[in-house]
């Protein structure tokens, strides 16, 4: 992984800056000591890692706004950090950069059930903004796999999804309003409890851009009421073909799933061995989500199976209560740590349209055999979001690249069949040097511009998103 | 007035601007700068239309009764309702699906299904150089880079020159029915919405006419979906609602849609005379609104959070507002007005400063639609 050279004159001041720092925060929310700043060096992708410069963990927007006007002025780049599960890399430090962890701004400053929102402190988790309003019947709807140490901020950098945003949308269509930290110590509030811009929509960019715009301390959440009840159903299919065919028929036919869920069989198998969840032997299974009263989620399923049946399921599992329930999604949410199991994986994301999935999983198929590495593939089947995991030995030489280059080859055909590179992990260090192959250049200035914008010197979190050499000459 | 056909042209005919230019879609959203007219009017056509997933790619000059026609031949439908300002405005023209993207036009569904921005999953566009500029694309889940799919959704022409649209599209329901209630005082029919929007009913308009057709208050609540669903939820919602007063369920097809077409396109201020502002609140607050401006007529939609306000022309309500978070535009008034009240609310001087800032890096010559957000 290519990274900037790190400015040795502010690596030479780390002293004065640390003292500076010190002046301005609590003793015990500096961190410079390089054993301690160890657990800052890497993310979730933690095949690559560098030491910071040092770590800030400010308690407030103060000292949020006081970190980085101190850095502004002094020509210091900073790196936001939520939680640090990005696997895109998007809070991985550089040597000359300060981390700013969001992680003790954790407080629950609203709640207001009649007006529909939650406002809370970005360095909150994401599964605890859900618990805030639980014994309400509320919930925030973006669920993202790392739900449970994932923060808020880390979810509005990277526009977070998860498994039920076929219906809930994700992160940026659940957002209200940020309070936002710029890189010169500018507090700005973006929206608010109220809906929709009353100017250019600033929020709507903010949202998705990976910290590079600003540190958002502050964050008005959309809480939505639970439905009544939700139940899965679980077919299985002897081809991936099939199954995709199912999902496009199921979404023809005007039922809104809260979730399509796809496995394919080295998945199925791997889960079966780690979790035992009682999956069928197949090609490719669905779990098929609807939510309701019951006698609308008996008349839903009713519908979802008679268009499954059409396409000679060799399974089809209907839940009848809260145990089954779990059973089924058992398999697929052990599905990461299974694969996990078998061998280190790289976890891609690409998205692509859902009339694409059989071709591009035979390709990927067939660029397994090419490359000499395995791949699973389970995903959310609804929105075309693919996360194929690529299996490689780390301590195999050669491995980790050739992992990189198929999954490099992945993505640029999910872009070539009319999707992205990223739907839901963001670009981070990872894929940012696969933007060419979805973005002109001139695509890729135009949102260069608005960091421009937002961040002149271009010293937030500056060596993420875009490919080094577009962005060389903004960084200085 | 220029109207190019292809992309192409379009951005010849930015790149070639000798000065200002006033962007036009279909000339119905009563937003017009000064400057030679720039009709995007004839970029119109499907580029892609999937219904097996909810997918369409259109270009921008395309008339949206064409697109929403399209649509419903497929048992499908835009998720955000949006507008159609003909009436209150007194505009003529073919509304096009550029301009609703341009002023990110949402109606009653937006409290359920999101604005026009929460299912605009793609754009092309020219900017103010001429260069042609994508973002986003086709597919619904796409963190790829920065995401000027929502910057340009309500830019009003002010950040480039929509080419191309993309949508995510929702199934069309089955039926619709409407919970009504009458004679309720604007704070009780706020907390009516509230507590129906607070329940797992799935509502997809809330709103409240404090003068109804007949002249009495009228609250609103529909539900969508399969019939037996439907039935059920009002029914759930008649219960719930019982402490507001009695309540009937509306569920004739025709007269569902023609109550809540009322009730999008502010029908009600159309042939009444006055200025017309669009205020958004949190919901509550909507009722303060009212009671600080005083209007002559007002329309609750949202639950309570969109609030039309009909008043007397040439008055400035912005200072009766101060203390209540949100905006309010100036929809519509005469040109006397125009010349003293900005139509949007002014912004907090840093986020004014990032509203400039990005309007002179995507259009630095300025002349995309001009004076028109600031």
């Amino acid at each position: 992984m290519q990274m900037p050279r790190p400015d040795a004159a502010v690596i030479g001041r780390k002293a004065q800056l640390v003292a500076r720092l010190r002046q301005i925060l609590p003793a015990d929310a500096v961190i410079d000591d390089p054993t301690e700043t160890r657990a800052y060096e890497c993310d979730a992708l933690t095949a690559y890692r560098c030491p910071p410069l040092c770590v800030v963990l400010p308690a407030d927007t103060a000292q949020v706004s006081a970190v980085l006007r101190l850095c502004h002025a002094e020509g210091v780049p900073v790196v936001p950090r939520g939680s640090g599960t990005s696997l895109a890399g998007g809070a991985m430090p550089t040597e000359d950069s300060v981390i700013l962890g969001v992680a003790r701004l954790n407080d629950v400053l609203e709640i207001d059930l009649p007006n529909r929102f939650i406002r809370v402190q970005s360095g909150r988790t994401n599964l605890s903004v859900s618990g805030a309003v639980e014994s309400d019947d509320f919930f925030y709807a973006p669920d993202p796999s790392s739900q449970l140490a994932c923060a808020i901020a880390g979810n509005v950098a990277m526009n977070s999804g998860g498994a039920h945003c076929l219906k809930y949308g994700v992160t940026t269509n659940n957002l209200m309003g940020v309070t936002m930290v710029l890189m010169d110590g500018t507090v700005v509030e973006l929206g608010g409890a109220h809906l929709d811009a009353g100017g250019l929509d600033l929020l709507g960019v903010v949202c998705g851009s990976e910290g590079q715009l600003g540190v958002v301390t502050e964050a008005t959440l959309r809480i939505l009421r639970k439905p009544e009840g939700a139940r899965p159903v679980l077919i299985g299919f002897d081809s991936s073909e099939v199954a995709g065919a199912c999902v496009s028929d199921i979404i023809r036919a005007g039922v809104l799933p809260v979730a399509i869920e796809f496995m394919d069989r080295p998945c199925i198998r791997a889960t079966e061995a780690f979790a035992g969840a009682g999956y069928p032997d197949c090609e490719a299974l669905l779990i098929v989500e609807v939510e309701g009263s019951e006698a609308e989620i008996a008349a839903q399923l009713a519908l979802i199976t008679g268009i499954a049946r059409q396409h000679n399921p060799v399974e089809l599992r209907e839940s009848t209560g809260p145990e089954e329930s779990a059973r089924i999604w058992l398999g697929r949410k052990s599905a990461f740590g299974a694969m996990g199991q078998i061998n280190d994986y790289m976890c891609l994301d690409g998205t692509i349209p859902v009339s694409s999935l059989p071709l591009v999983l035979r390709r990927i198929g067939e660029m397994s055999a090419e490359f000499g590495l395995d791949v699973g593939n389970v995903f959310h089947a609804g929105d075309g979001n693919m996360h194929p995991l690529i299996l490689f030995d780390a301590n195999k030489p050669g491995d980790l690249e050739r992992c990189e280059a198929f999954g490099a080859e992945i993505l640029k055909l999910c872009v070539e069949v009319g999707g992205c590179l990223t739907g839901e992990h963001g670009v981070g260090v990872e894929k940012r040097e696969l933007m060419t192959s979805q973005f002109s250049a001139a695509d890729l200035e135009a949102q260069m511009r608005v960091k421009d914008v937002f961040d002149p010197a271009w010293l937030l979190n500056p060596a993420k998103v875009f490919p080094l050499a577009a962005s060389a000459g903004r960084r200085g | 007035m220029m109207e190019p056909a292809t992309e192409a042209e379009l951005a010849q005919a930015v790149a070639g601007a000798a000065g200002p230019l006033c962007i036009r879609g279909g000339g119905t959203r009563g937003v017009s700068g000064t400057g030679e007219a720039l009709s995007v009017a004839g970029l119109r056509g499907v580029e892609l239309y999937e219904p097996g997933a909810l997918t369409l790619v259109v270009r921008a000059g395309t008339p949206v009764a064409e697109v929403e026609t399209m649509l419903a031949g497929e048992g499908q439908r835009l998720p955000f309702e949006p507008m159609d300002m003909r009436a209150v405005l007194g505009t003529n023209g073919v509304p096009t699906i550029g301009g609703v993207v341009a002023s990110n036009a949402s109606g009653p569904r937006r409290i359920q299904a999101g604005a026009c921005r929460d299912s605009l999953i793609g754009v092309r566009f020219v900017d103010g150089r001429g260069d042609v500029i994508k973002n986003g694309g086709r597919v619904m889940k796409n963190v790829t880079g920065y995401d000027l799919v929502k910057l340009m959704a309500g830019s009003h022409g002010t950040l480039g020159v929509l080419s191309e649209v993309s949508f995510k599209l929702l199934p069309a329901p089955e039926v619709a029915a409407c919970v009504l209630i009458e004679g309720l005082s604007d704070a009780d029919a706020v907390a009516a919405l509230s507590a129906a929007l607070g329940s797992p009913f799935e509502v997809s308009g809330a709103a409240h006419l404090p003068v109804g057709l007949d002249g009495a208050p009228v609250t609103m609540i529909r539900v969508e979906g399969f019939a037996a669903s439907v039935a059920y939820r009002a029914g759930r919602l008649q219960a719930l609602l019982a402490r507001f007063g009695d309540s009937v369920v509306e569920d004739d097809p025709a007269r569902v849609a023609a109550g809540w077409a009322w009730v999008r396109d502010v029908q009600a201020f159309a042939d009444l005379p006055g200025d017309v502002w669009r205020v958004s609140v949190k919901p509550s607050d909507g009722p303060r609104v009212v009671a600080a401006v005083g209007p002559r007529r007002a329309v609750y939609d949202w639950g309570g959070g969109l609030v039309w306000l009909l008043v007397a022309e040439g008055r400035d309500i912005r200072p009766g507002l101060a203390g209540i978070a949100g905006h309010a535009t100036l929809i519509r008034a005469g040109a006397e007005t125009r010349a003293r009240i900005a139509r949007f609310h002014p912004e907090a001087p840093p986020v004014a400063a990032l509203s400039a800032g990005l309007r002179a890096r995507f259009d630095p010559r300025g002349i995309l639609n001009p004076g028109v957000m600031g």
